[in-house]
């Protein structure tokens, strides 16, 4: 038996490291201009606009002073601002909602849970017109919290359905004996809810400030020099700068950075969060 | 901005069924669930209302106070211009290609990824890098540190010296949209081949299947739930593509890439035609509910999987 089965299990042994490599080229080649896009913004211009492409260079910090020069700082701090703030208040409404739609669900709770899902599905380029003349009637166009609203109901939908799927791993058995010892209801949120989500409750959190971090198209129609987030002063920066290929890598770089790490630490959680809690 | 969608079909199982309490009981319940549904409906229908109103408004924001109402003539004007119907096609294109060439990749990466090897979690971080960076910030450093002509890298490395963007408008934009998207594809195929039970496949090798009739016979139809879901979620993300297009193509040549996202933003804000934006808007908004309820059917199929387990 053994003498027969060292070949095969070799040869997989073998198939299998060949696959291995096969995905890391894969890995290498996908990531590869995300890489490129980090060195360039350590380039010097005339090294990053080289031909053939430049591969040894001296780096620099160079790039990253000037973009901090042009004062990308307040851009920065109103996407932390738009970012953050709907972030809090998605979860602060979606929370008791799903608790609303799973564990005491309301009567018709799968009606309302497909009526925020169909918000999600319908073209924001068609909501783009009455909210721009709104904003701008009620005094709120380039400011801030107009920004947070509109995320806030961008990202509802997504948080309300990922909670609700956490929440319906919280063991109903455990609950109901909670129930029976005379836990109340902030007894058993605080005590048997809160200790199960909270990793699910992270995970939204971070999908929620993802999007709302990359938003663009809100961002560039109804926001200017005031409450301008990150995308609004990389697409500025091209238009007043010119073409400057290492500067815009650095500034590219720099508004990625956030997103970049957060995802990173949520990726076992990121495909539950992107399919609405539909995969596992 | 859309009413309820309702869907054809049968509810799953409640979780727990509501008790037919008093009413001071139901409205208990439905406290959690009222400020995040009250702020949707806001948020997201008065505008939609105010869509349509607009829409029958003769009003180009460059005549000021000349606004009348011309009944349904923006939707006549819409509809017979070519531009909308070649905007329609273009996001028709533009959104297939994508989620057509990202579903085929990801299902690739997502086999590869299925194996045990040195450093799989890294490469699986490696690969859904492309997903994190900011899509504007990714549709520019394509444009012009890949795509461009005299010292991008594609150029660069292949040599030569085409104008990706000016030759290949769709398939630039597409390439760009394929690789932010491959890694959401990958995770969600990756999910469904993960979740395929063990024990079975070992059955079917011990029966004397082959990996290939393995692969067709029962991890395809398995998949085929994850391949949807992948379908319709891409699309209902990828329809609504904006960044790439404004950054890379600005909807050119000509209006080889203007999608309709695109084109209703040139309409409002660069022809200031308000009413004719709205009808368009509205339209947009009755193509999304035809094919939304054709989603929502998958998804809810997916809904009651996720349920019975």
């Amino acid at each position: 038996m053994t003498t027969l089965a060292a070949p095969a299990r070799r040869k997989r042994k073998i198939t299998d490291s060949v696959w291995g490599i096969v995905a890391w080229i894969a890995g290498i080649v996908f990531v590869f201009p995300v890489i490129w896009m980090v060195l360039t913004s350590f380039k010097q211009e005339q090294d990053a606009a080289s031909n053939p492409p430049s591969w040894v260079f001296t780096p620099t910090l160079d790039q990253y002073m000037t973009v901090f020069d042009r004062n990308i700082t307040p851009f920065l701090l109103n996407s932390l601002m738009a970012s953050v703030f709907s972030t809090l208040l998605v979860v602060l409404l979606a929370t008791p909602a799903a608790y609303a739609l799973s564990l005491r669900p309301v009567e018709k709770w799968t009606d309302v849970l497909f009526f925020f899902i169909s918000t999600k599905m319908m073209p924001a380029v068609a909501a783009l017109l009455p909210v721009y003349l709104l904003t701008k009637n009620l005094g709120m166009l380039d400011n801030i919290w107009t920004m947070v609203i509109l995320y806030t109901s961008m990202n509802l939908p997504l948080a309300v359905w990922m909670m609700r799927s956490f929440l319906l791993e919280v063991p109903r058995e455990v609950l109901e004996a909670g129930e029976v010892d005379g836990a109340g209801l902030l007894t058993s949120i605080r005590k048997i809810i809160l200790p199960i989500v909270s990793p699910g409750l992270a995970a939204t959190a971070l999908i929620c400030f993802i999007f709302a971090w990359n938003e663009f198209f809100l961002a560039v129609n109804l926001t200017a020099t005031n409450a301008g987030t990150a995308p609004i002063f990389l697409v500025g920066f091209i238009s007043s700068e010119g073409l400057f290929l290492a500067r815009l890598c650095a500034a590219a770089t720099l508004v990625s950075l956030p997103v970049l790490i957060a995802g990173w630490l949520a990726q076992n959680k990121l495909v539950r969060g992107l399919s609405m809690g539909a995969v596992k | 901005m859309t009413d309820v969608i309702t869907r054809a079909d049968p509810k799953p199982d409640l979780p727990v069924a509501p008790k037919r309490g008093s009413s001071k009981e139901r409205w208990i319940r439905r406290a959690p669930l009222l400020p995040g549904l009250i702020f949707a409906l806001i948020v997201t229908q008065v505008p939609f209302l105010f869509t349509l109103v607009l829409s029958t408004l003769d009003w180009n924001a460059l005549r000021p106070g000349d606004r009348s109402f011309v009944g349904i003539d923006n939707y006549i004007t819409v509809l017979s211009d070519s531009r909308l119907r070649s905007a329609l096609v273009n996001t028709v294109l533009l959104t297939a290609g994508a989620v057509i060439f990202s579903m085929i990749l990801g299902l690739l990466l997502a086999i590869l990824l299925d194996r045990k090897f040195f450093g799989r979690s890294v490469v699986r971080t490696l690969l859904i890098t492309p997903f994190l960076v900011m899509p504007i910030a990714a549709a520019l450093v394509w444009k012009h540190a890949l795509y461009n002509p005299a010292y991008g890298l594609i150029n660069g490395i292949f040599g030569g010296s085409t104008d990706w963007v000016s030759s290949y408008p769709k398939a630039a934009v597409i390439a760009t949209l394929v690789w932010q998207w491959t890694p959401f594809m990958m995770l969600i195929l990756l999910a469904g081949l993960q979740s395929q039970s063990e024990e079975v496949l070992e059955a079917a090798r011990v029966d004397g299947a082959n990996a290939w009739q393995i692969f067709t016979r029962m991890t395809i139809p398995h998949l085929r739930q994850y391949l949807e879901l992948g379908a319709l979620l891409g699309s209902i993300y990828l329809v609504n593509t904006f960044d790439a297009i404004f950054s890379i193509t600005q909807g050119g040549p000509g209006q080889a890439t203007t999608n309709l996202p695109y084109e209703i933003y040139l309409t409002t804000f660069r022809k200031f035609e308000y009413g004719e934006a709205s009808a368009a808007g509205v339209i947009v908004v009755i193509l999304t509910i035809i094919v939304a309820t054709f989603a929502l059917r998958v998804i809810s199929s997916l809904f009651r999987m996720e349920e019975s387990r």
